[in-house]
């Protein structure tokens, strides 16, 4: 409603002068102007608002006093490691548990936990472990091996709707673990755990899982304290007030401090632990910040010693003026693309190489992640300790590609309706997807087409097999072919492209009961093998961790698993790395912003 | 008044049970539940974890528990993603920091926005005018996730007067109020301005000026009265939508407001949170609505007769 022309605020200087040569009027224009002058002082004022404080790096401090603060990409969901599966919640229980065996910073090798040394039976399936006399909760209580059959037997039940409990039957068969959990026998004595003692827990397993040392030192294997939660509710309730700062009991290094919520959960160094004299940290600061943005402008500023994550856009500033805080490590996990096999164009398995066949993985890698990748030519990444490393590959070759499409029936691509690649919404899946589809278009002239879905509706769309070829990665939860392999079973319910091959069933099946490690190894390799001939799958890059770290962070060490447990770590006083300000210098010249891989 | 008030709060009753009706059944038809995740579980504990939340139950039926639980004891029931805490609690926990803000980051805008809108609407069209308002168009074409950022930079990476980010000290508020303000302020100059304008020109600001009236009176006792009614009107929602945080303010500053459960409950189908937030902010909208219609009425007296 603003009308200049009609209006007339002020009168008019005509009427003013004859109003002061009348010397009725001091003067309206002086008046106003100094009216506007008060106007503008106030919104100095208001603009000045704010002290001038100036807040110490909290790092320099942290090294000083042993306080560690961690960037954790995201608020907790909750405490209790039998219901909880993200990663920010495991990274906080290396600090508040400690499962019965850990592992070494290093090598992630298994190294004595609760239990101080185990016995393996001849046949592999049978361990026995001794736990240590002078375990106890944070509360003070001993921790004998009938709080891990207690808990167990929690993790077990089916009304606590643990979404881990797999990790007991599908990934390491306990004896009779299915079987309760789906209700077929309800005596728990009947499960695969004794306790002949208060400190020997024998466990009874129906194959010789390699890895089962591992899954003791996952969440869902760590024991929880049955009178803590007894007391705020029922034995399989999910979600009390168990996990409250305060009710809050653990068996780890650390104890629980203070949880403020999507601001910081803090933790601190545990006397009751056995191992306490050992632990050098008094502190951990788990910092939520899920914007990698501000998150990168914390530990510049020396808020964070590590951080979560970096901006892509920030990784070509770093390597150049920090190199010593920038961490690019390998990762267990592959990034994919499933190519649905009951789809009407890619039914058939020719269609399908040529497809896997044909993606530019190098330029990939270099051009569009730049985060130290490595091209993915088979499903499981190689095992850095030297143990499996896929011989079987699908390679970047455009011309078996254009051959295998000619044979399939639609030379130079002509004839093959189009081909949709399904992502969901994301920066980067978007410019991975870009290459492909402009790969797919120059070398074979496929008509591609990128759809790209909201989360939850691209897992629905994917789950129901309701597109075409579809983005996807998938992190190991140990260190083992099976938790990639296992994948792709025809029941798996991961498995997500229709594939269904019995003779590779049958082998990744019978690899779990090979107690000889070379054995079992070849016979994973010729399912690997199957596998990528069959194409389900196209592989195109290996993970990496990449984030930042402080130099004064003593004990972290880079390991495949991104596992790092607080009670190793330590601070050492350091001057800040000399390059970190020019990070700031050359921040504006980088390259657009890409998102966070979820 | 009081029949007024009353025939308004009774209007909300339908208003809201349609709101909660529309968003209950509108989530429930959303490809996509609160346990999928990339890692799926096996169906049989997927059937627990839905039997543990009553989601398999009909629909129909959920929706009456629901509606039973939220009457009956105002319980929005327990979140589904932050699993050990209930909708209640997270909205009890991060409503006072999303208040606390909206309200530093409201007296910023009303004191620069209107104080700008003034001084541009004295002498239209004039360095006075264009300045301010020059400032107000960059302010509304700036965005927050721009503005943020800038300021931290300037004010907390440059000049190291205040913490990049955090909630803890109160000097904390300062640099997520002023990029909340700004924004705001910058809609309130014009508004104030294009009020100003059309009640300057009024008769009775011309007799007041006549009978000798101070400049100052004129300006902020007879005529901002009058030139202030479009920005009541814009308070009402522009109120609601600060206190109940903003998403991006809160993601840069990484304040435990409430803003981010509008939009990250929405991705996680935390159902419980979904209708949570959507619940609050429709009761906050209705209530500021009925507000500034009070306001309205008392700053003009025409309506008074209506």
């Amino acid at each position: 409603m603003i009308r200049r022309k009609e209006v007339p605020t002020l009168p008019s200087r005509k009427t003013l002068a004859a109003m002061r040569k009348a010397g009725r009027v001091r003067s309206v224009h002086l008046k106003s102007t100094a009216f506007l002058l008060h106007l503008w002082l106030l919104l100095a004022a208001a603009l000045s608002l704010g002290g001038c404080v100036r807040p110490g790096g909290r790092v320099a401090q942290g090294n000083h006093d042993q306080i560690l603060y961690l960037g954790n990409g995201a608020e907790p969901a909750d405490l209790d490691p039998q219901t909880t599966i993200g990663e920010p919640e495991s990274r906080i229980f290396n600090a508040l548990f400690e499962g019965l065996v850990s592992m070494d910073p290093k090598d992630l090798h298994a190294v004595p936990g609760v239990a101080e040394r185990w016995d393996i039976s001849p046949d592999g399936c049978v361990y026995t472990f001794h736990l240590r006399h002078n375990a106890r909760w944070s509360n003070g209580d001993p921790l004998t091996s009938h709080d891990f059959i207690e808990s167990y037997r929690r993790m077990l039940s089916p009304a606590l709707g643990a979404q881990y409990a797999e990790m007991f039957f599908n990934h390491v068969e306990v004896v009779n673990a299915k079987e309760f959990y789906d209700g077929k026998i309800s005596d728990f004595s009947q499960v695969g755990f004794q306790a002949p003692d208060p400190y020997t827990l024998v466990v009874n397993l129906r194959n010789p899982a390699a890895y089962f040392l591992q899954i003791c030192n996952h969440n869902s294997w760590y024991p929880v304290h049955l009178p803590t939660i007894l007391k705020f509710g029922k034995f399989d309730e999910k979600s009390t007030a168990w996990t409250h700062p305060g009710n809050f009991v653990g068996n780890g290094p650390f104890r629980l401090k203070a949880w403020l919520n999507q601001q910081e959960l803090v933790v601190e160094r545990d006397p009751n632990y056995w191992d306490a004299a050992n632990v050098r940290l008094h502190e951990i600061h788990y910092y939520p910040t899920e914007n990698i943005d501000t998150e990168e402008r914390d530990f510049r500023s020396g808020q964070l010693h590590v951080s979560y994550d970096v901006p892509l856009a920030k990784l070509d500033v770093y390597r150049k003026n920090a190199p010593q805080v920038l961490v690019i490590s390998p990762y267990n996990g592959t990034y994919y693309y499933r190519l649905n096999v009951t789809n009407p164009i890619l039914k058939d398995k020719r269609v399908r190489r040529a497809l896997a066949l044909a993606i530019d993985r190098e330029g990939i890698v270099k051009n569009v992640m730049r985060g130290g990748q490595q091209p993915a030519y088979c499903l499981t990444p190689p095992d850095y300790e030297g143990g499996y490393v896929c011989r079987a590959g699908i390679p970047t070759d455009y011309d078996a590609a254009r051959k295998l499409l000619a044979e399939a029936g639609y030379p130079g691509g002509r004839g093959l309706p189009p081909v949709e690649i399904l992502i969901n919404t994301n920066a980067s899946h978007r410019a991975v997807a870009e290459v492909v589809q402009q790969t797919w278009r120059d070398q074979l002239h496929v008509d591609a087409r990128i759809v790209n879905q909201e989360w939850k509706v691209y897992l629905d769309s994917q789950h129901t097999l309701n597109y075409c070829a579809s983005r996807s990665s998938w992190i190991g939860d140990y260190v083992d072919p099976f938790t990639f392999l296992g994948l792709m079973l025809s029941d798996g319910g991961n498995n997500d492209t229709g594939f269904n091959n019995p003779e590779y069933d049958r082998l990744v099946s019978h690899s779990r009961e090979v107690p000889d490690p070379v054995a079992r190894r070849e016979i994973l390799q010729q399912a690997e093998a199957i596998l990528l001939d069959d194409a389900p799958v196209a592989p195109i890059y290996f993970w990496t961790r990449v984030y930042l770290r402080q130099p004064s962070v003593k004990g972290w060490y880079d390991n495949i698993q991104d596992r790092h447990m607080p009670k190793f770590i330590y601070l050492e006083e350091t001057s800040p790395p000399p390059g970190l300000q020019k990070v700031a210098a050359d921040g504006g010249k980088t390259r657009p912003l890409l998102g966070r891989l979820p | 008044m009081f029949k007024f008030i009353a025939r308004r709060l009774l209007e909300t009753i339908p208003v809201l049970l349609i709101i909660i009706t529309g968003s209950f059944f509108l989530m429930h038809a959303a490809p996509g539940g609160p346990f999928d995740s990339e890692r799926r579980v096996t169906p049989e504990i997927q059937r627990n974890l839905e039997a543990h939340y009553g989601l398999n139950k009909p629909l129909h039926r959920q929706y009456l528990d629901y509606l039973g639980r939220l009457v009956l004891h105002g319980d929005f029931g327990p979140s589904f993603k932050y699993s050990n805490r209930t909708v209640n609690e997270l909205i009890g926990e991060s409503l006072p920091v999303s208040l606390r803000l909206g309200m530093y980051g409201m007296i910023i805008a009303l004191v620069i926005g209107v104080t700008a809108g003034i001084i541009a609407s004295l002498r239209p069209n004039t360095a006075t005018d264009y300045v301010p308002m020059t400032l107000a168009m960059t302010g509304i074409c700036l965005p927050t996730f721009v503005l943020g950022p800038l300021l931290v930079l300037l004010f907390a990476m440059k000049l190291k007067w205040f913490n990049p980010s955090g909630w803890y000290d109160p000097t904390d508020a300062v640099l997520p109020s002023l990029t909340l303000g700004i924004y705001y302020a910058a809609y309130l100059a014009r508004l104030t301005r294009g009020g100003m304008l059309e009640v300057l020109s009024q008769d009775y600001i011309r007799t007041a000026r006549a009978k000798g009236a101070s400049e100052w009176r004129v300006v902020l006792k007879h005529a901002l009265r009058g030139g202030l009614l479009p920005v009541v009107s814009f308070l009402g929602p522009a109120l609601a939508g600060i206190i109940s945080g903003s998403f991006v303010v809160e993601s840069i500053f990484q304040i435990p407001g409430l803003g981010r459960y509008f939009v990250t409950a929405a991705f996680n189908r935390d159902y419980t949170m979904v209708m949570g937030t959507v619940i609050f902010f429709a009761v906050l909208i209705v209530a500021f609505n009925l507000l500034v219609d009070v306001v309205q009425v008392w700053l003009n007296p025409r309506l008074r007769f209506q």
